[in-house]
């Protein structure tokens, strides 16, 4: 008998994890890199004793805290909607998800918890060099904090290091280097936490350019944006090589996602990148419409940068749905491309093979236990297609993903400049004349935030239809619950989050404007 | 209200709000809530994932 799937259910439960991560994500880039920034500043205190940098270490420490305070635990809502809404997900992950974030729990958060303590409340009552170490120890902890949940993030979109229990429907660990040195993992991992401190950068540049405009606070403003601008140019800088390992490994693991990235629908011989272009609107992978309205590109870098060779054929949305293309594995072994209606045949294989080898258990049989299992391995590649009824669902949403990815690369561009501009004027001693620029540092901050959400649209929508690359759609993946209760705690989120969100606003710029002298513990 | 003792406030209100009234009362465990022992939610988990679905859009 075949069940029938509210899509209402599976469209509330991705908006409501998309909503609380979205609200997550706008708390956790400003601790990232902000903490780093604060232990600069109070080692220069440390080595040097001038109590101006002990100054701008608590100011800006106080609103390291008031955005630790306002965010912390609003991502254990999204461990909530794993065990409620995303129960197949769950169980399907095994320990591949539950060990990172076990380590994540005990090792970074209690790690960061004693030391921000101790970061806060032990001016004074601990020693310059043990109050030092404790604030170096909060950026790092925070850092391994984030390393683990990106480990299985990075796990979802190249699921490495396990084997699937048929008997248990789980994935067990095999190795659990491989998982935590996938090099997806690490690229994402890197890629998020620079992107973090350029946007923290940008954040104490901006608070510092209002301090400059209004004549307060000179000396700490232009000593906050010499270390913020120094600090965001060399993230930057960084985050355009780990952008370029991501690019990487998409083309690798999720060429589906490249081509929507691209907006690449014909894949081509010597693919340029796209630096400016608006693909068509209501383009379909089988029209005959071109890809783009208008475009201007870079010729032959997307090959390079996906293959390291200017002549390589990048596969398109089109090539991708039809197959018959060549390809080389990460063995160096070449492959004709299947279609994706072939593959949705294989999952279906797979899906098939484990329901027998389910029945056969249960009836003793072992000859079939032995052959459903045979055609089960053969085709568990393909196991997450088998859910799928339409080609055409495998083919993420082009226009956002597209959009979202050469927002966040301009804007990336535009930071680097940005950071150099700041720092050329400030050692010319000109900064505080450029009131234009001051004006836009501050305007600067949201676009910070922009650039690293855009970043997360484009990992995970640009992945659709998939949890798990390749073995689990969305679709497959929900709860059997009512869509009506998943919408309840959608908007009671939204409530709750709009209004942690004001409540920082409001105190940040309170504190702001109170300034540093005030400001401390 | 200094700005310590108002995110103490923020924090403890925020935490019972998530662990009281959400975790208790509108995300409860699918799994550990149907099922007693892991073997049956195993196989419901196969079940779910082996049962052809068809999407609904009404």
């Amino acid at each position: 008998m075949i069940e029938h799937l509210d899509s209402a259910l599976v469209d509330w439960s991705r908006a409501q994890f998309a909503l609380t991560a979205m609200y997550h994500w706008l708390f956790v880039p400003l601790t990232l890199g902000i903490t780093f920034i604060i232990a600069f500043m109070e080692t220069l205190y440390f080595k040097t004793g001038d109590p101006e940098w002990k100054k701008a270490s608590k100011f800006w420490m106080t609103l390291f805290g008031i955005n630790f305070a306002i965010g912390v635990a609003t991502g254990i809502i999204l461990e909530f909607e794993f065990g409620t809404n995303w129960s197949n997900y769950s169980w399907f992950v095994g320990d591949i998800f539950g060990a990172p974030l076990a380590i994540e729990g005990i090792m970074a958060f209690f790690m960061e918890s004693t030391f921000i303590a101790i970061m806060f409340f032990g001016w004074n009552k601990v020693s310059k060099k043990f109050h030092l170490i404790s604030t170096w120890l909060v950026a790092i902890g925070s850092n391994l904090y984030a390393l683990w949940i990106l480990v299985a993030n990075g796990w979802m979109q190249d699921p490495i290091g396990m084997h699937f229990n048929p008997d248990t429907a789980r994935n067990e660990m095999l190795n659990f280097w491989d998982v935590l040195f996938s090099p997806i993992a690490i690229n994402k991992f890197l890629h998020t936490i620079t992107s973090s401190y350029v946007l923290a950068s940008l954040f104490v540049i901006g608070v510092s350019a209002w301090f400059l405009l209004k004549g307060r606070e000179q000396l700490l403003a232009k000593r906050s944006i010499i270390i913020a601008a120094i600090f965001g140019l060399l993230s930057s800088l960084f985050l355009v090589y780990t952008g370029d390992g991501s690019a990487y490994q998409v083309t690798q693991k999720q060429p589906m996602k490249l081509a929507a990235m691209e907006g690449l629908y014909q894949g081509t011989k010597g693919a340029g990148l796209i630096m400016i272009g608006m693909p068509t609107p209501g383009k379909e992978y089988d029209d005959n419409k071109d890809d783009y309205v208008f475009k201007f590109e870079i010729p032959k870098l997307l090959s390079f940068l996906g293959y390291g060779d200017t002549e390589a054929f990048v596969p398109g949305v089109k090539d991708l749905m039809e197959g018959g293309f060549e390809y080389t594995d990460e063995n160096g072994e070449k492959h004709i491309a299947l279609s994706a209606q072939e593959k949705i045949e294989k999952g279906k294989l797979a899906i098939s093979a484990l329901a027998a080898y389910k029945d056969a258990k249960e009836l003793k049989d072992e000859e079939q236990q032995t052959i459903s299992l045979k055609i089960f391995k053969e085709n568990f590649q393909y196991f997450g297609y088998g859910f799928l009824n339409d080609p055409k669902s495998i083919i993420p949403n082009v226009p956002l993903t597209f959009y979202s990815f050469h927002m966040m690369v301009g804007l990336g561009f535009y930071f680097i400049l940005l950071f150099v501009v700041l720092l050329i004027l400030l050692f010319q001693g000109k900064l505080i004349e450029k009131k234009w620029l001051l004006r836009l540092a501050i305007f600067t901050i949201p676009l910070a935030y922009i650039a690293s959400m855009s970043g997360w649209i484009v990992a995970e929508v640009g992945r659709q239809p998939w949890v798990i690359q390749d073995l689990l759609p969305t679709v497959a993946a929900v709860s059997q619950i009512d869509a009506s209760a998943v919408q309840i705690t959608f908007w009671l989120f939204l409530a709750i989050f709009t209004a942690l969100l004001i409540a920082e606003l409001k105190i940040m710029i309170k504190q702001i404007k109170i300034g540093p002298k005030e400001g401390g513990h | 209200m200094t700005v310590g003792k108002r995110l103490w406030a923020i924090i403890l209100i925020k935490l019972f709000i998530m662990f009281v009234i959400l975790k208790l009362f509108f995300f409860k465990n699918f799994l550990n809530d149907k099922f007693e022992n892991e073997e049956d939610k195993a196989d419901y988990v196969i079940e779910q994932l082996t049962k052809p679905k068809n999407i609904n859009n009404d």
